[in-house]
């Protein structure tokens, strides 16, 4: 550890790590400073000069989120000076961002219009733009842009950039014509983006959201001749109790189904059971590329084999390495093989025409909406999924429908395709796919649970950018004799930074796993580009803790022990791997431009 | 083109190798303690004691060290930069080579301004010309001296004058200014400690080694030794580069140069202030006036107004745009002044505009930002009859 430094806030005294930024000294003495371009997930910018304080013996002030304490410092952050200041940065800022708070999808959780309100603007004090600049862009199916709404935070740019190598935003033009923009100036639908909604998810107005398509459910809702069928995943259900100010971590799934059935939707399930069937089809291919591998030798066959539930690493991998996508699982996401089932199978046992069916799934993330999308994902000739919906829109259709969760009762999911086992609901959080096959592959190769007390496989939880494991199998099964002794190694990637090292690992030939789970998002599923706003690595914590509580509590644990699986591989499907099940629940990949879609 | 003021340093003679030699013939630190003694100043605009730099640069222990020569000469009205690269290339070259020396850096970069290109190709061979003809033959210790210069072209940007938007640019990223602290000296040029001066510093360099710090120290004043390069414009008889001994009377100047009816003089370039007839009498030193070297003379016939408005527009355009107080601010003041011209704005808003330009010198994020304030300031302070009540 390194040194410690006193550093005296408004007279309090704290010590901080030499490094440590003054900011930080300012939250450990509890002092709050204002930010608008800091982010506890980011790299700092140090840009939008409302967090400055005074340090003595500097004669101008300076950014607390970007001054780092190499000595003892003393602090002040209340002094006129620096309250002036701070306000006339505000006042620069607001005369530049244009739009009715009232009108705008962050009215309520806006960090401008909170810092406009606790410093007490009253009037622009500027000349301020009273009509907008810029058209909005709303061509890609998840992200959606409004620049009159940007305060040039670089937010955006630092998450696409540093956070996740996407490379999608730019700083353009110099002086006052500084722009925020899209790569050449494009449409986000037509560059890069893999859609991830990080951007979203930590700007601090209203510039970034996500495509709504709550007003086209609501529309299917009322009408009388369609039937329109909910699948929720575990992760908004870990979140969306913080839309209705709940703190982060608390779980509300039997509230929700309560109220989504009374907002209307004609039946509710669980993601979880195509979390299952996704582990089942996910486990026996990656044993038959095994096989293929390490019996026959065929070398057309890609070991390791990456997951592909996370759709926004799926455009990641299509536009960064289209030359590897053989390493995919062909496995469509969860959300897409349930919409799959939903209108072949479900729809048949419940007597509905599948014509007459919408599938609506609640998501934590903004890339499922491009997803359902593909135009290759209709394999039963009906779109798999007709819409997918962020937390934040669910949450937003609730309000709007006078549906508070803390009014609800708890209700259960829909049968029939109804639970999950708790290795679905695991897959909200970073590992929790790579924990759930390993449940399932193991006791299949072997014959016995997997080693770890409680079913609990912890090397592969928790919040570190990499982690690995291995797993020796041992006394396995006559038919998997090929596998004995053989040490299945393991590696879980969440964000697509992290993604990216294994990435460039595999094109140089250094990458030794047979299995690696990637997650676009950072904590995985519940760290989504659709979950509630504001995001931090606390945040995410404490989702997922909800969500291995959850996992915990539920009987069935593992996926292959379903019986509403058995069920369905029974009566429908075969078995995992089956043709039919590759008709309707596999998939394949694009290869796309490094730089543009291409049109 | 020089009218030196009888004594000449930066424009006089020099033995090329004279100052390269006679700093290998000491230890680094000695050579160090030679720039600290002499009390140079960088040349840069910002008066930074150019050889304390040199030891914290010194201090650094790392396995890579760069020198950076910042030629993006952009501060309107300044041009002396170009002439010394037109004219004593080698003094600037041994410079560098110098300070490499004095740092532990065996490589340096000159940073020239995207519309000095014309200079390239014989820069080059200049820098060709002294690796062959001096540095090849001089040794330290048993071991052949090397020191290896690049040029590299700017682009345009104002702001890449800054050192750290000029390091920034030369990583191959936007150039845009840093936080500091860590400084260039210590985390700079592919994140290595990076020495930073300006063109005319280097060329000073090699005269201060060569003759020492305590000849060096007969020019100036106490607190800003030596000479300095003026470029001087706008409304005098003859403009061009001057040398001047540091502590010259302003109005010394104007006479030299031919200035008649002067209203008001720019004095270190748009960054710098205004001053009237009431600070001719004031020295061109550090403490005094800025003696960054630009000085733009503005007669009896010039509309303030306009001059400021100019002068705005320059800036607003050139913020890197990074910070709000720069980027906004400049605009506001811009805009600002507009209104006021047009009689759309009272002399009230002017107080608000007083009171942006306090937070822009309290909170920008580097020195462009800071200093947008004094020309504004200064010009309507001195001119707030024209300005304000027209």
């Amino acid at each position: 550890m390194s040194e410690m430094i006193k550093v005296n806030i408004d007279g309090i005294e704290v010590e901080v790590e030499s490094g440590a930024t003054v900011l930080s000294a300012c939250e450990k003495a509890g002092v709050k400073v204002p930010v608008l371009c800091h982010h506890p997930d980011l790299n700092v910018a140090g840009v939008c000069r409302v967090c400055m304080v005074e340090i003595e013996g500097m004669g101008n002030l300076q950014a607390s989120c970007a001054y780092p304490v190499t000595q003892p410092l003393t602090v002040k952050t209340k002094t006129n000076r620096v309250r002036k200041a701070r306000r006339m940065n505000l006042d620069l800022v607001l005369a530049e961002h244009y739009g009715d708070c009232y009108t705008c999808p962050r009215n309520g959780n806006c960090e401008l219009r909170t810092l406009a309100d606790e410093y007490g603007v009253d009037k622009f004090k500027f000349p301020h733009v009273d009509k907008p600049r810029y058209a909005k862009d709303t061509k890609s199916f998840s992200i959606i842009r409004d620049q009159d709404k940007c305060i040039h935070c670089k937010r955006c740019i630092r998450t696409c950039i540093d956070m996740q190598k996407v490379n999608v935003y730019e700083t353009a033009n110099k002086g006052h014509d500084v722009e925020i923009q899209v790569a050449l100036n494009k449409s986000i639908a037509d560059v890069v983006c893999i859609n991830c909604g990080q951007c979203v998810n930590r700007c601090p107005t209203g510039a970034l959201w996500t495509q709504d398509v709550s007003d086209q459910v609501w529309e299917d809702i009322e009408n009388p001749d369609l039937f329109v069928i909910m699948q929720t995943a575990p992760s908004p259900r870990a979140a969306i109790g913080e839309e209705f100010g709940y703190p982060p971590g608390t779980r509300v799934t039997k509230k929700l189904n309560a109220a989504m059935r009374r907002a209307g939707f004609d039946k509710v399930l669980d993601t979880n059971f195509a979390a299952d069937l996704t582990i089942m089809e996910e486990g026996t291919e990656l044993l038959e590329r095994l096989h293929k591998v390490i019996v026959k030798k065929d070398k057309s066959v890609k070991i390791p084999m990456f997951t592909s539930c996370s759709p926004g690493w799926v455009k990641f991998i299509e536009h960064y390495y289209p030359d590897h996508l053989d390493h995919l699982s062909t496995c469509k996401s969860p959300q897409q093989m349930y919409g799959a089932v939903i209108k072949t199978y479900y729809a048949e046992k419940i007597g509905i025409d599948p014509s007459k069916i919408r599938t609506v799934a609640l998501m934590p993330c903004s890339a499922k909406k491009y997803e359902c999308n593909r135009p290759e994902m209709n394999a039963s000739g009906y779109r798999d999924v007709d819409y997918g919906l962020t937390t934040r829109e669910m949450a937003m259709m609730l309000k709007e429908a006078g549906l508070h969760l803390a009014d609800m009762p708890t209700e259960e999911f829909d049968p029939v395709l109804g639970e999950g086992s708790g290795a679905g609901m695991i897959f909200g959080a970073t590992g929790g796919v790579m924990e759930a096959a390993i449940r399932t592959v193991y006791e299949l190769v072997t014959g016995r649970p997997v080693p770890f007390e409680r079913l609990n496989i912890t090397p592969v939880r928790g919040m570190e950018a990499i982690k690995e494991a291995s797993l020796k199998l041992e006394k396995v099964k006559k038919e998997y004799k090929w596998l004995e002794g053989v040490e299945l190694k393991i590696a879980v990637a969440h964000g697509t930074a992290n993604a990216k090292i294994l990435m460039d690992k595999l094109v140089d030939g250094t990458l030794d796993y047979h299995f690696i789970e990637v997650m676009a998002c950072p904590g995985g599923c519940l760290g989504g580009g659709g979950q509630p706003i504001p995001t931090t690595p606390e945040i995410r914590k404490a989702r997922a803790n909800a969500i291995y509580q959850e996992d915990e509590e539920i009987e069935i644990r593992k996926s292959h022990e379903n019986p509403l699986i058995q069920k369905l591989y029974k009566e429908f499907l075969g078995k995992p791997g089956s043709h039919k099940s590759h008709e309707l629940l596999h998939t394949h990949y694009t290869k796309r431009g490094q730089y543009f879609v291409k049109d | 083109m020089v009218k030196a003021k009888e004594k000449r340093i930066i424009t006089g003679k020099f033995t090329p190798g004279s100052g390269i030699k006679a700093a290998l013939a000491g230890k680094p630190e000695e050579v160090v303690q030679e720039v600290i003694d002499s009390g140079l100043r960088g040349k840069g605009g910002a008066g930074f004691p150019a050889g304390l730099k040199w030891r914290f640069a010194a201090n650094e222990k790392s396995d890579m060290k760069t020198i950076i020569c910042n030629a993006d000469e952009g501060e309107p009205g300044t041009f002396k930069d170009k002439y010394l690269l037109d004219n004593h290339p080698m003094k600037v070259l041994e410079g560098m080579a110098i300070a490499g020396y004095a740092i532990g850096a065996d490589k340096g970069i000159i940073y020239l301004r995207g519309e000095y290109a014309y200079m390239l190709p014989s820069l080059e061979k200049n820098i060709e010309d002294i690796k062959k003809n001096v540095f090849s033959k001089l040794k330290v210790g048993k071991k052949k001296f090397e020191f290896d210069i690049k040029v590299r072209l700017g682009a345009g940007a104002y702001v890449c004058g800054e050192e750290f938007a000029l390091i920034e640019s030369l990583n191959g990223n936007r150039g845009e200014p840093r936080n500091k602290p860590p400084f260039p000296i210590q985390k700079g040029y592919l994140e290595k400690p990076t020495l930073v001066n300006n063109v005319e510093t280097f060329a000073t360099v090699s005269h201060i080694i060569e003759k020492g710090a305590l000849w060096f120290g007969k020019f100036g004043t106490k607190s800003s030794k030596g000479t300095k390069l003026f470029s001087i414009s706008g409304d005098v008889k003859y403009p061009g580069v001057y040398e001047f001994e540091l502590g010259v009377k302003l109005r010394d100047v104007l006479e030299l140069v031919g200035a008649e009816n002067t209203k008001s003089v720019q004095v270190g370039g748009f960054s710098g202030i205004n001053v009237t007839e009431s600070s001719f009498d004031k020295t061109l030193a550090h403490g005094d006036l800025p003696a960054g070297g630009s000085i733009i003379v503005f007669n009896k016939d010039r509309d303030m107004l306009k001059v400021l408005k100019n002068i705005l527009e320059f800036f607003e355009e050139e913020s890197c745009g990074q910070c709000t107080p720069c980027r906004e601010g400049a605009y506001q003041l811009l805009k600002g002044i507009k209104m006021i011209e047009k009689g759309e704005k009272s002399i009230r808003y002017y107080k608000d505009l007083c009171d942006l330009c306090a937070t822009m010198k309290d909170s920008a994020k580097c020195g462009l930002g800071l200093s947008i304030p004094s020309p504004f300031l200064s010009i309507t302070n001195n001119f707030k009859d024209e300005i304000l009540y027209r």
